[in-house]
Formats: C-alpha cells, sequence, structure tokens
C-alpha cells in the first residue's frame, strides 16, 4: 500500500477477511483514494455500513464508522447526515443489503436526495452466508439457493436510483479501477443523494456456482463486457444487448433533504432562510 | 414563570423531550402516539432541531441511532407494532451503548389488534423484545404532568447509562387531558460523557459505563452490533462476550438507586396492597379512597420504573402482607413479575383485557372479595 494512504486505514485491524481473489479490496482501495483526491477531512468524515462482505470495509477504515444492521446503514447515515449537516457520510453496501432488506430504505434516501454517497458492491450473490441469490443475481444463475437455476429477475440499481429520485447516478468495475476512483470521488463532490454501483468479482460463491472462473477470468469479463456511456451513445440498441454500460449515468442539481430542512429552521426561527 | 396548560399525555411527554434538550425526532405516524410526531414536528425547528417522518419503525430507529452518534439527543415515538419493528435496533442500541428514548404509546394487541382503545400489553415486549439477553430500563408514567417530568429522567437515564430508555405509556395517559404545569426552574440535564485522552471507548468507568465520543471529532471511533471488545472492534472471545452481557445488565442493576422510582398510597397502615402501574394506577388509587370510605385499609404502591424490575422493593414493601393485588390491564405481564418475588399463593391478580379501562370497582370488589 502507498504510504501516503496508510492513513485512512486502521493498519492494526489489517489484513481483511475477504476471500482470496474478492473485489471489495479493489472497492475500497478507490474509495481512499477518491478521499485522498478531494481532500476531504477524515475528522468530519464517517462511514457507515450494512451487514455482509462489503460491509465489514467500515471496520478496516480509519474514520468515525459504524457497522449497522442488515440492510439499515441508509436509515444510520439518515439520522447522522441530518443531525450533523457538517459531516461527510458515506455509506458502504452490498447488493443484498442495499436492494433486498434496504431496498425500502434505498429508494426512499433516494426520493429525499439526501446528500450522502452510497457505494454498492454488487458482487450478485450473498457472500457472507455462502452464495444464497441476491435481487442483483442474473437469471438463470445458480446460487445456493436456486440451484436448478434462478428465475427472478434482477434489478438494475442504477435504475432504480434514478427512477427513485437519486440526482448523481454511476456505475464502474473493479477492473477500471482508475475510472472507479473519480465515480466516487465526484459522488461524493455532489450535492444529494449519490449512487455507485461498483461491479465486483465474486469467485468463490458467485464464480464458482457458476463456472465463471478464476479471479483474473473474472474481472476479465468485466473488460470484456462493460462499455463506456460515451461508446454506448454511438452504438445503435442492438449492438447493446449484453453490454453493461459504466460511467457517470445520470446527473442533476436538485434541493437536497438538509439543505431545504435548514430552510425550514431558518423560516421558522426569523431568519431569512438563505 | 411557570406555565400552566391543559393537554394531553403525548402533548406533555413531547414538551418534556424538548426540555430534556432533545433535538431530534424520527418516526412513523402511528395510532395513539401520532401527537407526539406532530407535536415535536412544528417545535423541533423551532429550536433548531431537526425531525424526519421515515418510511418505517425499522427506519427511524436507524436514524435516531444515527443522530445520537452525531451527538444529538434523540427519540421516537410509537405503538405495539412499531415497537415490534424496532426490537432489531433497540438490540442494537443496546449493545452499542447508544442513549435513546423510544416511547411506546400502549394500544390493545396483539397484532394490530385494538389501536385507539387503551391496554399495558407490551411491558413484556420492553423487557424481552429484543433478542439476546440485555439490560434496558422503562419509565411508566400515570398522569399528564407526569408524562412531562418523567421524560426528562428518561432522556437523563438513556444519556447517563448509554442505553436505550423505554418510555411506556398507555393510550389513557397518551390521549388525556389534564393540567400540566411546567416549573419555571430549568430541570437538571445529564450530558453523555466525552473520553479523557488515551480512554478506550469502550472502557466502561467504575460504575460500568462506557463514555462516548461524538462522529466529528477527530476520535475516529468504531460502533458496531458485533460483540466487541473495549476498543469497539468485534471479537468472537467466550470471556469478552460474558463480560460484556454481564455489563450491560449490571451497569443497570448496579445503579438503582439512581433509576428506582416509585410512589405510595396509604401504605403504611394498609392491610390490603395494591401494585399498579400507569392509567391502571389511577383506578387503584381511586379504589384506595373507595375502600378507605368503607374502613377498609388498602394501600397503593405504584411502580414508575418498571425495568429493571425493582424486586428488592417489592419484597420489601410486602412481607407484611399476607395478599398484595396486582392490577394491569394485561393477562399477567408484571403479576408474574410479582409472583416471582413473592410466590403464587401471596399474589392475586386483578386483571382485563377487553380494552375497556380496569375500573376502581372491580379493584375495589378483588379487596372486598379477598377480606370476606
Amino acid at each position: 500500500m502507498k504510504e501516503t494512504l496508510k492513513k485512512y486505514f486502521r493498519m492494526n485491524r489489517l489484513p481483511h477477511i475477504w476471500c482470496p481473489g474478492c473485489g471489495n479490496g479493489i472497492v475500497v482501495g478507490a474509495l481512499v483514494r477518491a478521499i485522498d483526491k478531494l481532500g476531504l477531512n477524515p475528522d468530519k468524515t464517517s462511514i457507515i455500513s450494512g451487514i455482509g462482505c462489503s460491509s465489514r470495509s467500515s471496520g478496516y477504515l480509519n474514520f468515525d464508522t459504524v457497522h449497522t444492521a442488515h440492510g439499515r446503514a441508509l436509515t444510520f447515515a439518515t439520522g447522522l447526515k441530518l443531525a450533523r449537516p457538517d459531516l461527510n457520510v458515506i455509506v458502504l453496501t452490498g447488493d443484498g443489503d442495499a436492494t433486498a432488506i434496504g431496498g425500502n430504505h434505498f429508494i426512499h434516501a433516494a426520493r429525499r436526495n439526501i446528500d450522502l454517497t452510497t457505494i454498492v458492491f454488487n458482487n450478485n450473490i450473498y457472500g457472507m452466508t455462502g452464495g444464497q441469490y441476491s435481487p442483483l443475481t442474473p437469471t438463470h444463475s445458480k446460487a445456493t439457493t436456486s440451484p436448478y437455476g434462478h428465475i427472478e429477475n434482477p434489478f438494475d440499481i442504477t435504475e432504480l436510483a434514478r427512477a427513485s429520485g437519486a440526482s448523481y447516478v454511476a456505475r464502474g468495475t473493479t477492473y477500471h479501477t482508475w475510472e472507479l476512483i473519480n465515480l466516487i470521488a465526484d459522488a461524493i463532490s455532489h450535492k444529494g443523494f449519490s449512487v455507485v454501483e461498483a461491479i465486483t468479482a465474486c469467485p468463490i460463491s458467485f464464480g464458482r456456482q457458476n463456472k465463471l472462473g478464476n479471479a483474473p477470468a473474472m474481472m476479465k469479463w468485466q473488460k470484456e463486457n462493460t462499455i463506456s456511456v460515451k461508446a454506448a451513445s454511438k452504438l445503435p440498441a442492438e449492438q447493446l444487448a449484453g453490454k453493461v454500460v459504466i460511467g457517470e449515468l445520470y446527473r442533476r442539481q436538485a434541493p437536497e433533504y438538509t439543505a431545504e430542512y435548514q430552510k425550514v429552521i431558518d423560516r421558522v426561527t426569523g431568519g431569512n432562510g438563505q | 414563570m411557570s406555565q400552566t396548560m391543559l393537554v394531553q399525555g403525548n402533548h406533555a411527554c413531547a414538551l418534556g423531550a424538548l426540555a430534556a434538550g432533545v433535538r431530534f425526532f424520527a418516526g412513523y405516524p402511528i395510532t395513539p402516539s401520532t401527537e407526539i410526531a406532530e407535536i415535536l414536528a412544528k417545535e423541533l425547528p423551532k429550536v433548531g432541531g431537526k425531525f424526519i417522518q421515515m418510511e418505517d419503525e425499522i427506519a427511524s430507529m436507524g436514524a435516531i441511532c444515527g443522530a445520537s452518534l452525531g451527538g444529538f439527543k434523540a427519540i421516537t415515538a410509537t405503538s405495539g407494532p412499531g415497537f415490534s419493528l424496532m426490537q432489531e435496533l433497540i438490540g442494537y442500541a443496546s449493545l452499542a451503548e447508544i442513549p435513546l428514548v423510544i416511547v411506546n404509546v400502549q394500544r390493545g394487541g396483539p397484532s394490530t389488534g385494538q389501536p385507539t382503545s387503551p391496554s399495558q400489553s407490551d411491558v413484556m415486549q420492553a423487557r424481552w423484545g429484543s433478542h439476546g439477553d440485555r439490560g434496558v430500563i422503562a419509565l411508566v408514567p400515570s398522569s399528564v404532568q407526569e408524562s412531562y417530568q418523567l421524560m426528562i429522567d428518561a432522556v437523563n437515564l438513556a444519556e447517563r447509562f448509554r442505553t436505550p430508555v423505554i418510555f411506556l405509556m398507555d393510550e389513557v395517559v397518551g390521549h388525556m387531558r389534564e393540567k400540566l404545569v411546567i416549573p419555571k426552574t430549568t430541570p437538571t440535564i445529564i450530558n453523555r460523557r466525552k473520553p479523557e485522552p488515551g480512554e478506550l471507548p469502550y472502557a466502561p468507568g467504575p460504575d460500568g459505563v462506557p463514555a462516548l465520543p461524538p462522529f466529528g471529532e477527530g476520535y475516529h471511533f468504531h460502533v458496531t452490533g458485533l460483540i466487541h471488545d473495549e476498543t469497539g472492534f468485534p471479537t468472537g472471545s467466550p470471556e469478552v462476550t460474558e463480560k460484556t452481557i454481564k455489563r450491560l445488565h449490571q451497569k443497570l442493576e448496579n445503579n438503582m438507586d439512581e433509576i428506582l422510582r416509585y410512589d405510595e398510597l396509604h401504605s403504611a397502615d394498609a392491610e390490603y396492597l395494591i401494585i399498579s402501574y400507569g392509567c391502571s394506577a389511577r383506578s387503584a388509587e381511586e379504589a384506595v379512597r373507595m375502600a378507605r370510605e368503607k374502613g377498609i385499609k388498602a394501600g397503593l404502591l405504584r411502580l414508575i420504573s418498571i425495568w429493571p424490575f425493582p424486586s428488592d422493593l417489592i419484597e420489601e414493601k410486602c412481607a407484611r402482607f399476607k395478599k398484595v393485588f396486582v392490577a394491569e390491564m394485561n393477562y399477567g405481564q408484571v403479576t408474574g413479575e410479582v409472583t416471582k418475588v413473592l410466590g403464587r399463593s401471596k399474589v392475586q391478580p386483578v386483571l382485563r383485557v377487553d380494552t375497556q379501562m380496569i375500573t376502581p370497582r372491580q379493584i375495589l370488589e378483588a379487596i372486598t372479595r379477598e377480606g370476606n
């Protein structure tokens, strides 16, 4: 690890507990590089996670951190951010955590457009409990709870976030590390609810059941099956079938929840509301 | 100058929270607690506080946990079904030692039960609703005035012991209008202790209570719902697990002198003692007066702090009675606790579960039957 990045980690909590080949470390690496790039004050930055593989990240990071209950990271983050708008609040969550048990909180945090940055580690599976299907498990894939092939349709997190009211939405992968750093930095800088879907390989629980090869093979899949927003915009729809679009997918300026609440306070206390 | 008003218990509870320094409320509307949310939605911004109506009760609990970690005094208010949903994070707040207050204005149950009718059937849910062994404080007001004063105590106890405090109201106390006198003197306010330099975040002080640094001040503090050691980080150690679970109970049990609250009426010369709490205690009070008019020496022991259960107090106060009456509006939840202390032969339950207010006459009749 680069010496200058060590201050963002609780070095005595490392090494991490993730499996060999897991992409989660790359996402966390991208996060700290984004924080470093932006020069965020670590004392004014809080990391809130849910439960699952990705959510163990909070313990490794040297900030004020909360490892909450399954699916509830966004509820803690909403309370913290509303109480303390002076803090940068970053939520780390997995695909199951964010969109199954936490699905309701996800859409409502997006609807409020509260200034949180949510990074969804999408590994298409419940890793920590050993490979059960999640709302992001692709149809026909195998999971320990879909041994004959999955018959449900997955969510598209980015579409879900956008439709629910998020004002910044992006998707990256652990293969495209430098781009992922920039997307996370943009998401943190954005005022409002921002979501970055980070596609991360789970060779042990997802890859093995679906015969996707080892970790490098899964990274290669990320390289070969993704297309940038810019390149995608030049292609007709039929040529985009099966491709995953990465990059900044959506951005708008919209009233942010804690700022709007401050206006209410200013109004009722006789301030000018500006 | 003191201020006098005619308000509901729910209103008094909200005003008590404000007086105690509560500056954050997250909740989800549910009868018969809704007025607490409505009043705080109006009042909190006036004092720079924050109100948010969350998408459900689970989210409400998460939000007050987050706000409390941010250094705010935070509460929520709900009723039985919402209280059930909150239980997961009430356990989280117990283990992570996050101070907050959960108001439960009880309704008839089980399930959605009887939304607008009185009941006291969440006494055991307040104690054991969340998974795992944990200590808990629960306070029960009997009047509008007490809803105000006791709410200040609830917030103070949460901060003092770094624990969730359950404020166990009932529909009668919540919706009844009575005179509330807000004293002109500023109430005593307890604030959570910050750690000394070098003090570990979950290292208990001599009273068993650790210090809690707020987020945003450079402590880089880790909070988890996993069993953790004094550093705040998870451990699988059986020794640490046992020590932590025991401490969560003992930090309350060993400080009962600060938590225990009760009231007595004519108990000194009584031949018959009624134990009651909340709205039922008001009927019991009237039953005592009616009995005395008939020349029957009845007395009342009114429980105000109900968890940790005041077993020593009950043992001491009831030693000289042949029979003790427990009046409550459930199937015998406190009766069972009193029975644990006094034994079955000594305890006479006076119960009501049809969602109608327990009457003074019902209690008086039970005493009279026993006397004959």
